[in-house]
Order: structure tokens, then C-alpha cells, then sequence
């Protein structure tokens, strides 16, 4: 008996060196904003998956939308002496003097998903999408979809004045540029909602005879479209084929819309921005060479081609 | 006749929106049947009114007794994100209607305890639940917003009976049940009687505590079945969003409804049609295709107009304009009287 309790303790007591030493490895601090969205959720299911993989040792601090969180848990990281800290960061400003610290701790810092304002030379990189980008994913799908025929398409705006609502637009604009068969008829803003989507468009619907004239709604993000797609579905219209229907984001819901032929294409926002983090901080450990002050992640498109079941299934557990 | 008279300043205000409307949008007033139900933007703004117009029924309860219920929306949340849990979960529809209804319930007399029995003041009191409510709201949902492929219960936010939609049918009958009810019965008057003193109305023997719960709980139902419609609606229940800032436009619709917010008398056809207001101008500013910008800007000059042409002051000014043209009809140069009187009273 006591020979067995001996060697289970010298077992676990290997493993925990074992474990210990693996560790070492790298240690990082993620400062994560808090839970507001399906999509920040993800982001942090995929980061500590990352993590998980690439066998570092992730120390995980939601802010609950605190800024003054977010400062707190980052001088807990610099205190703990992490190898780096993500911060997802909240605001972009009232950055520069906990930057500094770390600075002087000679720990790189990696901004995740947004920007902020403050002197480059304090962080390592940003790991964010392009929403400009991403918009002009959307209307060159559409150009290319519709080829020479007119196509008149309504659009789902984001939140008044929030930029990726001005950003998705502004690309969006530049890709049907040039293509005088594509008008924009009608653009109000939905607030990136499913209710207010489906309100906006049973309104685009009615001004427009009865949905007939539309070719196509353009929303900023997937759950409008979905809110959207229902107001087509019960205007007797068919999402998908009468109505075309494209968005941002690639959130599961929409692979569902899509996989039932209700949706033709959506350009997702990533939600592994640690990824790319992760590479560029090991690189940078590795050889101290400093890697590009912005990275951009792939804004990828998907359409009804892409198995949309797949996606979704492979999707839905990463907490959306 | 008394009661229209009481309305009309509701009336023409609707009135003018829709022909403001109609002027910047034609053919905003047709109305066809389309695969078996009535189908148009006036049956577009019934039906998305919906959640304004039930809140605004409790709330006019709530308001006439001198209270406010802040809550409302964030029990829309709650009540939205059971409802979902439960069809989800494959639970009859009955069950789903009692038992949402019952936490509806159950938030309506947890307010109406903190105002009558610790007699907390009503924008605090309810302030709890307002705050509360949408994180017990995203504790049900997991933050996720929460689909389901239920057709039965879809069929509340998306269906329609004789060929009305299933929300107006909603709002009306609950309108009509909660209005027959207050004003068959002398409990309207009781209610009025808590509401401009309530000291005095206990004095005289009228359970005023009970009056208060009572109707923080009649919000309380409203709530639930606007959480339940929105809900249905979209055919998923999303916490963060479902019924966010709606006790503003409930209380808004109240206030063009007349219903002063130091209680007292109170007229919830008057806060119907105020929630139809509202939801004329929301609506026509979808449809006019200006830019979004402009949206909140023209919603609150309407408002601030509307709400100038029912000042006592100002109607007091224009019926003596009336008066100075020889024009003035008898019974026009009666109405502040009257409302003097009612105040008194």
C-alpha cells in the first residue's frame, strides 16, 4: 500500500516538473476586454486554444469593460514577470504609462483586434482585421456575383457613427465603384441587431414595390442579414435567390442561413487574432527581430460553395 | 364624446404624422392582403409598435399611481431568454407561456414590494431590476443569443389570426382587457385616487399598497408578453439587445398618451395611440430613405412638437386666440376648466 502511495506521489510529482519545465516555456498575460459578444467569446475560446496547441501557458484576465481592469491585470502581469501580455483593449486612449512599465520590464505587448492611440514604439504589433477590407470582400462578391445585369441593393448599416460601420460602408463603396449597374437604393442602420434588421428591411421591402426591384441587401453584420432574411422569407420573397444577401462577421447562424440556401456570402472577422500573435511573438523571441507594427488578419469569404454546414458545425463550440 | 374629446389631441397629433409621412412617401397608406394577411406599412407599424404598446399599458398603470418602472425592458430580456431556454428545450407552448409569464409576474411584484411595502422610491426600486435584469437575462442565454426552430412559437411574433398579426391582436386584447377592467370597475378611480395622494386615499379606506403591487405587476405581465413577442419574433433570444431602452419609449408614449407623470388621471387608449406615434415616426423615417443620421434628430422634433401643442399653456393660448377670433366653440373654452377640476379632485 504505502509502496503504491510512494510511487503515485513520485509520479505526480515528476509531472508536475514535467509540467513546470513546459511551462517555462512561455508564460502570457491575455487582458481580455469581457464577454459583450458572441464574437469575444470566441476570441477567447480560440486564444486559449492557441495556446493550448503551442503548449504556452495562458493567464487569462477578463475586464469586465474596464479599462481600469484592464490596467490592473496588466501590472499583475508585469509583477507575475510574464513572457508577454495580449491586451484586447477597451478604449483606445490612457494607454501610455502602463505600456511604459511593461516597457521597462522588457515585456513585449501585443494589442489584439483594435488599435490604440499611443506611440508605436511602446507595443510590439497589433493583430487587427482591415474593416474597409472587409467590406470590399463583400461588394467584390457581389460584382463579380451579379457580372454586367443592374442590381439594386439596400444595405443594413451598423450602429450610426461606430466605425466599423463607417469602415464596412466606406469598402463596400470602393469595390462597386466603377460598376454603374450597382446602385446603392436605400442605406439606413439596422444597430447590428437581428429585431432592427428585420424592421429596416420589411420598411426597404415596402418602399421598394414590394422587394421586387431589390437584387440585394448588404449588412454589416450577420445578425441584421439574419433579421433580414426572415423579413424576405414572410414578405413571400425568396432569401438567397429572389433577394441575394451578403454580410460580415461569419457568425455560426448565418452558415445555417446559408447551408439552407437563405444566404449566399458572408467575410468573417476572424476570431483567432492570437494566432497570428502568437507567431509573431515567438518569431520575435527566437531572433529579436521585430515584426511589423500592424498585422492584418485574412478577411476570408464564404460562400454557399464552402460546405456551410461544416463551417457552422466546427463553429458552434467555440462559443459564439 | 367626452372620451374622444380627451383623445384628440392624441388623435390629431397621429393624424398629422401619418400625413406628414405619407407626404414624403406615397403610397405609404395602402393596405393589401398578401398570402392571407393584411399587408403594408400601416400594418407594419401595429405590428412593430407591439412591445412599445404593451409596456405602455402597464406603465400607464404604473405612472397613474405616481410610480415609474424602469425594469420593463430588462424583464423583456429575462422573460425573452426563459421563453427561448424552454422552446429550445423542447417544452410545450403552454408551459412556455406560463411559466415566462409567470417570471413577468414575479419581476412585477418584486418591484411593486420595494415601492409599496418598503416604500422605496419607483425609479430606484425599479432601477434594480433594470440593471440586474439583463445579466440574469445573459446568465439564461450563456451570452449567446439563443435561436430555436419552434413554429408554434414563432407564430406569436410572425403569425397571423383571420388574417391580423398575431402581436396587434396582442397588444389590443391585452389593451382592452386591462382598460374594461380599471374602467368598469371603480378600481381605475382608486387607482387615480393613490396616485394624487396616496396618504389621503389610505385614509379613506382604500388598500393602496395592494393598488401599487397590483399594478407594478400588471407591468410586470406586459412586459413578459413583449419579451415573448420580440423573442418570437426573430426566432431567438438576444439578451443584450431584446427591449434595450424601450421603458424610455413606453414612458415616452405615456407622456404623449397625456398621463401626467405625477399620477393621477390616466387614459391607457391615449398611451395606445402614443406608442403608435412613436412607432409612425420610427417607421416613416425608415421609409422617407434619408440618411440614418438624420433619424434620433427628426424623432425628437416631432416629439418636441407634439408634446408643445398638448402643453396646458399652450392650449390655454390657442382657445384664447379662438376666443379673440369669435370662433371659439363652448365646449373648447370648457377644457381647462375641466382639467382644473379633475386636478382638484
Amino acid at each position: 500500500m504505502m509502496k503504491i502511495v510512494t510511487r503515485l506521489a513520485a509520479a505526480s510529482a515528476l509531472s508536475m516538473l514535467a509540467s513546470t519545465a513546459f511551462a517555462a516555456s512561455l508564460t502570457v498575460g491575455f487582458s481580455q476586454i469581457g464577454s459583450e459578444s458572441g464574437w469575444r467569446a470566441a476570441e477567447t475560446t480560440v486564444t486559449q486554444n492557441q495556446a493550448k496547441e503551442r503548449g504556452i501557458d495562458l493567464k487569462f484576465a477578463d475586464a469586465q469593460q474596464k479599462q481600469e481592469n484592464q490596467i490592473k491585470a496588466v501590472r499583475g502581469f508585469i509583477a507575475q514577470g510574464v513572457d508577454a501580455i495580449l491586451i484586447a483593449p477597451v478604449v483606445a486612449t490612457g494607454w501610455d504609462d502602463v505600456l511604459k512599465e511593461a516597457k521597462e520590464a522588457d515585456i513585449p505587448v501585443i494589442l489584439l483586434d483594435r488599435q490604440i492611440e499611443a506611440p508605436d514604439s511602446l507595443y510590439l504589433t497589433a493583430v487587427t482585421s482591415d474593416q474597409v477590407h472587409e467590406g470590399k470582400v463583400a461588394g467584390d462578391w457581389l460584382v463579380k456575383d451579379v457580372g454586367a445585369k443592374p442590381c439594386k441593393v439596400v444595405e443594413l448599416q451598423g450602429t450610426t457613427g461606430s466605425s466599423p460601420a463607417i469602415n464596412r460602408k466606406k469598402g463596400f463603396e470602393q469595390a462597386i465603384a466603377g460598376h454603374s449597374n450597382i446602385t446603392i437604393a436605400r442605406s439606413q442602420t439596422g444597430d447590428f441587431t437581428r429585431t432592427k434588421g428585420k424592421e429596416v428591411m420589411e420598411s426597404f421591402i415596402k418602399a421598394e414595390g414590394g422587394g421586387k426591384d431589390i437584387c440585394a441587401v448588404y449588412a454589416h453584420n450577420d445578425d441584421m442579414a439574419v433579421g433580414a432574411i426572415q423579413a424576405i422569407k414572410e414578405a413571400g420573397l425568396k432569401p438567397g435567390t429572389d433577394i441575394k444577401v451578403v454580410s460580415i462577421d461569419a457568425v455560426p447562424d448565418i452558415f445555417l442561413a446559408m447551408a439552407a440556401g437563405e444566404a449566399n456570402a458572408t467575410v468573417e472577422l476572424t476570431p483567432n487574432m492570437a494566432g497570428p500573435a502568437f507567431d509573431a511573438l515567438e518569431a520575435y523571441l527566437k531572433d529579436k527581430k521585430a515584426p511589423a507594427k500592424w498585422i492584418q488578419t485574412e478577411s476570408k469569404l464564404y460562400t454557399q460553395a464552402d460546405d456551410p454546414k461544416a463551417v457552422y458545425d466546427a463553429k458552434k463550440g467555440l462559443g459564439y | 364624446m367626452r372620451k374622444l374629446k380627451r383623445l384628440a389631441p392624441q388623435i390629431v397629433a397621429l393624424v398629422l404624422v401619418l400625413f406628414a409621412v405619407t407626404l414624403a412617401v406615397p403610397g405609404f397608406l395602402s393596405i393589401s392582403v398578401q398570402n392571407g394577411r393584411l399587408y403594408g406599412s400601416l400594418v407594419d407599424i401595429c405590428v412593430r409598435a407591439a412591445p412599445v404598446a404593451l409596456l405602455a399599458i402597464g406603465m400607464t398603470l404604473v405612472i397613474a399611481t405616481r410610480g415609474i418602472d424602469l425594469s420593463v425592458g430588462a424583464v423583456m430580456a429575462i422573460t425573452g431568454a426563459i421563453a427561448a431556454t424552454l422552446v429550445a428545450d423542447n417544452q410545450p407552448l403552454v408551459v412556455v407561456l406560463l411559466v415566462s409569464l409567470g417570471i413577468g409576474l414575479a419581476c412585477g411584484l418584486w418591484n411593486g414590494a420595494l415601492v409599496a411595502l418598503l416604500d422605496l422610491q419607483p425609479i430606484i426600486a425599479t432601477l434594480i431590476l433594470m440593471v440586474a435584469g439583463r445579466g440574469i437575462a445573459q446568465l439564461v442565454t450563456g451570452g449567446t443569443i439563443l435561436t430555436f426552430n419552434d413554429p408554434a412559437f414563432s407564430f406569436i411574433g410572425s403569425g397571423a389570426l383571420f388574417g391580423v398579426p398575431m402581436p396587434v391582436l396582442i397588444w389590443l386584447v391585452a389593451g382592452l382587457v386591462v382598460g374594461l377592467v380599471v374602467r368598469r370597475s371603480a378600481l381605475g378611480l382608486l387607482i387615480e385616487a393613490v396616485g394624487v395622494n396616496r396618504r389621503a386615499s389610505s385614509l379613506v379606506g382604500v388598500r393602496s399598497r395592494f393598488l401599487i403591487v397590483a399594478a407594478y405587476a400588471i407591468s410586470g405581465l406586459c412586459a413578459a408578453l413583449a419579451g415573448m413577442i420580440v423573442t418570437a419574433d426573430i426566432h431567438g433570444a438576444d439578451a443584450n439587445n431584446a427591449g434595450l431602452w424601450l421603458e424610455l419609449d413606453a414612458i415616452l408614449a405615456v407622456v404623449i398618451g397625456g398621463t401626467s407623470l405625477s399620477g393621477g388621471r390616466f387614459s391607457i387608449t391615449a398611451s395606445l395611440i402614443g406608442a403608435l406615434i412613436i412607432q409612425s415616426l420610427n417607421t416613416g423615417i425608415l421609409m422617407s430613405g434619408w440618411p440614418p443620421e438624420f433619424n434620433l434628430i427628426v424623432k425628437a422634433a416631432a416629439i418636441v412638437v407634439i408634446l408643445t401643442l398638448q402643453s396646458p399653456t399652450v392650449a390655454t393660448a390657442l382657445s384664447g386666440l379662438r376666443a379673440t377670433f369669435g370662433s371659439a366653440s363652448r365646449s373648447n373654452s370648457h377644457e381647462p376648466t375641466g382639467k382644473a377640476g379633475a386636478r382638484a379632485k
